[in-house]
């Protein structure tokens, strides 16, 4: 079991006004699986993934990431579990505008020590070659399309073997045609073995999933296996 | 790695906002420069002056009229005319162990005229041992010998540019000056000395001590001795010697009661140097007050920094960077843009120095041109001190952004 969820709650508390923003969710995340969490704004998946992704500490409940109890961690611990356990994937790619792509993908290995520069730099390259972008690796990320940028940014989650990608919204900015890219790129990943969890509000996007989630005032309204999983190398449905 | 292209970036930074680079780094510039050039002027003032004192001569002592403190000044330098010191005196000291050479002093002017050329000039009554005194020499001619001392006999030394202004390129030995209404026979001219405790010894006349005492002024007292020992390491053995000996011909039994006082040039250069320090040193915290304000300049730089780059520092920190990283990526940029502003600093201050150095050459000083390794280690450490210090506040804000926030900053 990758991650074991149960019973957690999230809330904000500003000026002792509590805003609920989770309030009991449970589930379970195997190993290789593809989930998409669905939901309107305000129905807690943005919350939910950042608890996921240890970038928010949960009010109460549990959460087990990896067999590891992940609700006590500290800010040190939680650092370090980002970088070496989750790549992340954002709906505005968040790359450095200023520096080289190849700097963009080594971005989170300078924050992991013990790593090889050199082996570090060719599995980046061989990454960028295996999403197709080995000739724009010396450019600046500012100089690439959307689509490319969300490429690279996929590559930059990846460059530390992560147990779990994070894709938050990842079509939200492109067009049909990168969209599609990025989903199949997604897709590859998972058949090679790489658990997702894809947040998304279009279905046509969730439906490239193997299970989707959906989320409502901070409680899962659904939880099942996609049937009639999409491929998005067939072209995204509208 | 990580080090490297924090570097790196923050330089790509600087130079992509040349003109606000350039602006905030001013305030280091100045401050850098104005220590730079001040410790270097300091240290050119302070070489001056005390070469001033030291080319009257070293391991000497003087002996001054009237009693002092031992912190105060003798009541002679206040212009107060005490008569107790006497030429007897003087000759008692060349008795003492490690005294090598000693002179009598007593000054007064008059007109020197020789033919149609008259000009006011200083004279100088000595001693035979004068010159050993003071380490200098007759340039040609001879220099005043103890019988003539004695005998009070009408002989003077010109300073050359008294013999320059006297007898221009004539030969003068043998000729007859008046010194006022008293004739003298010249019969040698100093090597030229330049200024000594700034005053010209080049523009004086050198006569028998007791010729001046007795025909030029009309007394019988001297205005101070000096003598010279034989090591550095004898002068406190020296002084007190010579104390006594002097508390033993004026008859003065309670050293409370001294009608005399002891200095030393090795104390008058301490004191001038500890003087000098103080006050370079002073100088120095001024101009580091600019450095202070620079500082502030590049703290609210920082802060500007800190905002336009929210969402990057989110985005580290998603990617997993810790507090420190992102501490350090920010105190390590605040200190580069130091850095840098501290060498530009440098270099502007050296050059400040360099012409301030050439244009006092210029009026006739002789003042050297002092940089130290020191001081440039110094400042340029002050500047990257600055940066840190300064980059502190601003650095620690960002390290506290809360990741989710600093993502959706826009």
């Amino acid at each position: 079991m990758l991650i074991k969820i149960e019973d957690l709650t999230k809330d904000y508390i500003d000026d002792e006004l509590v805003t609920p923003a989770l309030r009991g969710v449970s589930f379970e995340i195997k190993q290789g699986e593809f989930v998409a969490v669905m939901g309107s704004s305000g129905s807690g998946k943005s919350t939910l993934m950042h608890i996921i992704g240890f970038l928010d500490k949960l009010t109460s409940g549990s959460y087990f990431f990896d067999g590891e109890d992940a609700s006590h961690f500290d800010d040190e611990k939680l650092a370090d579990i980002r970088n070496k356990k989750v790549g992340f994937i954002f709906q505005s790619y968040n790359l450095l505008p200023r520096i080289s792509v190849l700097d963009n993908v080594l971005l989170p290995t300078i924050y992991a020590n013990d790593l090889n520069k050199k082996e570090v730099k060719e599995k980046a390259i061989k990454l960028l070659d295996k999403v197709g972008l080995s000739h724009r690796m010396e450019h600046r990320s500012n100089q690439l399309s959307g689509g490319e940028q969300q490429r690279v940014a996929i590559v930059r989650a990846l460059i530390n073997d992560p147990r779990l990608i994070l894709a938050d919204e990842p079509t939200g900015n492109l067009d049909s045609k990168s969209g599609q890219e990025v989903m199949e790129i997604l897709q590859d990943l998972n058949e090679e073995g790489h658990a997702i969890l894809m947040v998304t509000h279009e279905k046509y996007v969730a439906e490239c999933s193997r299970r989707m989630l959906e989320l409502k005032d901070g409680k899962v309204v659904y939880d099942h296996r996609v049937d009639n999983r999409h491929l998005a190398k067939d072209g995204l449905e509208k | 790695m990580y080090l490297f292209q924090t570097i790196k970036s923050s330089l790509d930074n600087l130079v992509l906002q040349k003109s606000r680079s350039f602006l905030t780094m001013l305030g280091i510039i100045i401050g850098v420069a104005a220590v730079i050039s001040i410790m270097a002027v300091g240290a050119s003032a302070q070489d001056l002056l005390l070469s001033q004192v030291r080319s009257m001569g070293t391991n000497l002592i003087g002996v001054l009229p009237g009693a002092a403190d031992e912190s105060g000044a003798p009541a002679a330098m206040f212009g107060i005319e005490i008569t107790t010191l006497k030429y007897e005196d003087a000759l008692a000291l060349e008795k003492l162990p490690h005294i090598v050479a000693v002179s009598p002093y007593i000054m007064g002017r008059g007109t020197m005229s020789y033919l149609n050329n008259s000009k006011d000039f200083d004279y100088l009554g000595v001693g035979h041992d004068y010159v050993n005194v003071e380490e200098t020499a007759v340039e040609y001619g001879r220099f005043i010998r103890r019988e003539e001392v004695d005998s009070l006999a009408r002989v003077a030394v010109l300073g050359s540019e008294v013999k320059k202004e006297l007898f221009g390129d004539d030969d003068p030995i043998n000729k007859r000056i008046r010194v006022g209404q008293v004739s003298f026979k010249v019969i040698g001219v100093m090597e030229e000395r330049g200024v000594v405790t700034f005053q010209n010894q080049d523009e004086r006349i050198f006569v028998p001590i007791k010729t001046a005492q007795k025909m030029l002024i009309g007394v019988n007292h001297l205005a101070f001795i000096r003598a010279k020992v034989d090591k550095e390491e004898n002068i406190a053995l020296t002084i007190s010697q010579v104390e006594n000996t002097i508390r033993f011909r004026h008859n003065i039994k309670d050293s409370a009661k001294d009608d005399f006082a002891i200095r030393s040039t090795d104390q008058a250069l301490d004191i001038l140097g500890t003087i000098t320090q103080a006050l370079k040193m002073f100088l120095v915290m001024v101009a580091a007050i600019s450095l202070l304000v620079g500082g502030i300049g590049i703290m609210n730089i920082m802060f500007v920094v800190v905002n336009e780059r929210t969402r990057e520092i989110g985005l580290r920190k998603a990617l997993g960077a810790k507090r420190k990283d992102i501490l350090i990526q920010f105190l390590i940029e605040s200190a580069s843009m130091t850095l840098i502003g501290g060498l530009i600093g440098v270099i502007s201050g050296v050059l400040l120095a360099l012409v301030i150095s050439i244009s006092v050459n210029y009026f006739g000083y002789d003042w050297q041109f002092i940089v130290t390794p020191v001081s440039v280690f110094v400042s340029t450490l002050m500047a990257i001190g600055v940066g840190l210090i300064f980059g502190i506040w601003p650095a620690n804000r960002a390290s506290k952004l809360n990741p989710i926030q600093a993502l959706r900053h826009e």
